[in-house]
């Protein structure tokens, strides 16, 4: 068995009030690929944010080829042979792929200290030769596509003379053909000795190209074995395997009447051909993995992004949003998921958060009604009992999930017919989160049709009363309520049900 | 076989790899605008194209020039400095007071004085923007007021006229040396010494990645606070050196002198095709900027347009600039997407 290079024991990461990881063992040799897995939320990338000096470990000890380290900040990672190869977020779009390999390490003439762009241009060439790349050095990053980003990544990566090169999804945005491209790039590092941790959902290429894997859950080390002596369907168990508690105080349904039809609706390159009906007291789950198109599919219906087919239909009349003020019109009440990006505004009160959609009925003759304005920020503020100083204060000065209120509290006050929650829970603390549940449920008893997009089984599981998967914009099954199971939810996630797909 | 495909330029053309490389870059449209803009000046007035005019147009940008590259930088890293006018007129101010006092002190040393204390404003601005954590746009206005503010204190409100200075100090832009002025001299050992720093030295290319990136410029090892310090003396050592060259150039040094320049400084980098967001941009299309600038100014007099439309024309001509360049960088970018759709 080759040399180990990496090991990790006792790994352990606290945020206020959240354990992202607990105990974890981490052991990587050279010349392998380790498949790193969970689901969403489960360790994955606070491990390699710790890995690459982002984050500060809370506890538990990282050993390199024997010597213990600890980070102070990325450079040092670096320094160390530890390289993740980033989407874009790190890359410097107006500059040359050359400057892209060499910013931060530029190559200098020892003494004037200029830099020395023939010699970085002439060793980004072997880079880009001996990775078999047909790119110019001289090219801008951002014109070249995703793939071409993600090999001028690995290539820096070997500038750095990386032992451990860390992958995160790294297919997730590539053809086919381009994947062909990274794997042939991958199994070339794994010959030269060095060692690639490489994070997908993705079963058939995690067989395909690994070696070995360990798996995390809830922050939890799970297991870890050679993929060779494995199978999926034991993967897929210790990826689930938990209890669900009891923080879904689920009511009887009344479901009554169809109020929603989506047919055959598509947007090129997001999702295609999904159908599905909602019925008034319903909660219709919407589950699958980071990128499987439920977001787009909530976004079309509200009118935010445009589709390019299919039909919606509002208690059985075509609905075509121009934009999300009809959308609104109807009675629909969107939760964003990137809550503090596109559901609450920062800098403004409490108050002024939740009367902002329905200042058309607060008003008269364009002036507000203060008074008015007080009135329905106390109803509703209260009734989602959101923790605060004062209703003046700004929205910026709550915790994640009094934020999360906010915005339920907005949407409730327009009195919707269809609420549309995009990971209503995510990143909040298990006290809100239940509140969330339970207010969701009220809102359900009281005939609001609930369309809950979330990629957390549990929540799925304990709040649906049907679910629909998705899988790389195809919706793969929809599940009854007392068919529900966690091992054919997350088939049909992975895409491992395509075939039996039920209408 | 895979050798030929990587390194395929070279087997292309020259011409055509020339013009290429001219299509590619934002400099190209403004040379050909440039052009464009020259046909009728040209037709109207021949003389516009003689060696005295050029040398006039060359002399009127010069200080432009050395101004928009110190704004350049700051651009470049995503920021804004709004003290140009300002730290003109106090280190103007600051020349012709010296010299007026001590009329022995050489030039250089007022050259040198200049320097200092725009070195010195730009510090303070940078201070500010780089560990007090004010955003540059707030900053700048501030020290804009302050420093224009310091200039009526230092000069009790007074002028310094052109026969209370000595002719050495007032001459030296017009002294020439192999034909070509002191002044212009001037700007293109500036030109020469910045472009060399943004483009061979590592803090230069440093703040490439904190105005493209900075997240990215962090995790690679980029000092953020001292590169955003460093943008700030940059260009207040440039506008304090201007200010003297103002002040000998235009033989007099008023209070309100400079007021609102740092609009001709920002122009000229847009229009050079430096991005406004930060990270992309470079000196040659910052001189071309200037230079077109100039072109307009020395241009609307010779077609005879009235001095009451010239500033409403040069407004609507550089925002005319701007759209083509936006609308030419939007076509090459759907190309691109198509393209790569296509694979």
């Amino acid at each position: 068995m080759a040399e180990t290079l990496l090991t990790i024991r006792d790994l352990t990461k606290f945020f206020p009030g959240i354990k992202a990881l607990d105990n974890v063992h981490l052991t990587v040799r050279a010349g392998e690929v380790h498949a790193l897995i969970g689901e969403n939320g489960a360790g994955k990338s606070t491990l390699v944010k710790i890995l690459t000096g982002v984050y500060f470990p809370t506890g538990g000890t990282i050993t390199m080829e024997g010597r213990e380290l600890a980070f102070k900040n990325a450079l040092d990672a670096q320094h160390a042979g530890i390289v993740a190869i980033h989407q874009e977020a790190s890359m410097f779009l107006e500059l040359s792929v050359t400057e892209n390999i060499f910013m931060g390490h530029h190559l200098r003439h020892p003494k004037t200290k200029r830099l020395d762009w023939k010699g970085m241009r002439e060793r980004t060439r072997e880079l880009l030769d001996q990775l078999e790349l047909p790119i110019d050095g001289d090219t801008l990053v951002k014109n070249l596509s995703v793939a071409q980003r993600h090999m001028v990544e690995i290539a820096k990566a070997l500038s750095l003379h990386a032992k451990i090169v860390i992958m995160d999804e790294p297919t997730s945005a590539l053809t086919t053909r381009e994947v062909e491209d990274l794997y042939r790039i991958v199994r070339q590092l794994r010959a030269e000795g060095r060692a690639i941790i490489f994070i997908s959902h993705k079963f058939e290429e995690i067989f395909q190209i690994c070696d070995y894997f360990t798996v995390l859950r809830d922050g939890q080390y799970i297991g870890e074995g050679f993929i060779k002596d494995t199978t999926t369907d034991r993967i897929i168990r210790m990826m689930i395997g938990r209890n669900i508690d009891h923080m879904f105080p689920k009511k009887d349904p009344k479901i009554g009447e169809e109020i929603l039809t989506v047919e055959n609706l598509s947007q090129l390159g997001a999702f295609q051909d999904v159908s599905f009906s909602l019925h008034k007291g319903e909660i219709l789950g919407f589950f699958g993995l980071v990128g499987a198109g439920r977001s787009e599919v909530m976004r079309t219906i509200f009118g935010i992004d445009r589709r390019s087919g299919g039909t919606v239909r509002i208690d059985g009349k075509p609905f075509v949003p121009k934009g999300p003020h009809e959308a609104m019109a109807k009675g629909i009440g969107f939760v964003p998921e990137d809550r503090q990006r596109q559901g609450v505004i920062l800098s403004m009160s409490i108050g002024n958060n939740i009367t902002i959609v329905q200042l058309d009925s607060l008003c008269k003759m364009g002036i507000t009604n203060a008074k008015r304005e007080l009135e329905v920020t106390r109803t509703y503020g209260e009734k989602m009992e959101i923790k605060a100083a004062g209703w003046h204060v700004d929205a910026d000065t709550l915790s994640g999930g009094n934020q999360q209120k906010v915005v339920l509290a907005k949407w409730i006050g327009t009195n919707p017919r269809i609420l549309i929650l995009d990971e209503p829970t995510k990143g909040i603390d298990v006290a809100t989160k239940a509140a969330v549940h339970e207010f969701v449920s009220e809102m359900a008893s009281q005939g609001i049709a609930v369309m809950l997009v979330s990629s957390e089984l549990p929540e799925i599981l304990g709040m649906s009363d049907r679910v629909v998967v998705m899988h790389e914009g195809d919706v793969t099954a929809i599940f009854e309520r007392e068919e529900l199971q966690e091992e054919a939810i997350m088939r049909a996630a992975l895409g491992e049900t395509k075939e039996a797909r039920r209408a | 076989m895979r050798e030929s495909q990587v390194k395929r330029t070279p087997s292309e053309p020259l011409l055509q790899r020339i013009v290429k490389i001219l299509l590619d870059r934002r400099e190209a449209s403004l040379v050909i605008l440039l052009a464009i803009m020259l046909v009728p000046i040209v037709a109207r007035s021949p003389q516009f194209l003689s060696l005295d005019n050029i040398n006039r147009i060359l002399n009127d940008i010069s200080i432009l020039s050395i101004v928009a590259i110190g704004e350049f930088f700051v651009i470049l890293s995503n920021g804004i400095d709004l003290t140009v006018g300002s730290i003109i007129a106090f280190s103007g101010m600051a020349s012709g007071m010296l010299n007026e006092a001590y009329p022995n002190v050489p030039v250089v040393l007022i050259l040198l004085l200049g320097i200092g204390i725009g070195a010195a404003m730009g510090s303070l601005n940078g201070l500010l923007v780089a560990y007090g954590k004010i955003p540059p746009i707030i900053t700048t206005l501030g020290t804009m007021s302050i420093y224009r503010g310091m200039t009526f204190v230092l000069s009790k409100g007074t002028w310094v006229t052109a026969h209370e200075m000595t002719t050495t100090f007032i001459g030296f832009p017009r002294r020439t040396f192999l034909g070509i002025s002191a002044l212009i001299w001037m700007a293109v050992i500036v030109i020469a010494l910045t472009y060399y720093f943004s483009r061979h030295t590592r803090p230069g290319r440093e703040i490439y990645a904190i105005g493209g990136n900075a997240t990215a410029a962090k995790f690679v090892g980029v000092n953020e606070k001292r590169t955003r310090f460093m943008v700030f003396v940059i260009s207040g050592t440039l506008f304090g050196f201007a200010g003297s060259l103002w002040t000998a150039r235009y033989a007099s040094a008023v209070n309100e002198m400079a007021t609102g320049f740092e609009m001709q400084a920002v122009a000229a980098c847009v229009l050079g095709g430096v991005n406004f967001a930060g990270g992309a941009g470079a000196i040659p299309g910052v001189v071309l900027g200037a230079l077109f600038l100039g072109v307009l100014n020395n241009a609307l007099p010779v077609v005879y347009l009235s001095t009451f439309y010239q500033t409403l024309v040069q407004g609507m001509v550089v925002l005319l600039a701007l759209i083509i360049n936006t609308v030419v960088d939007q076509r090459k970018t759907r190309k691109l997407l198509a393209q790569r759709r296509a694979r």
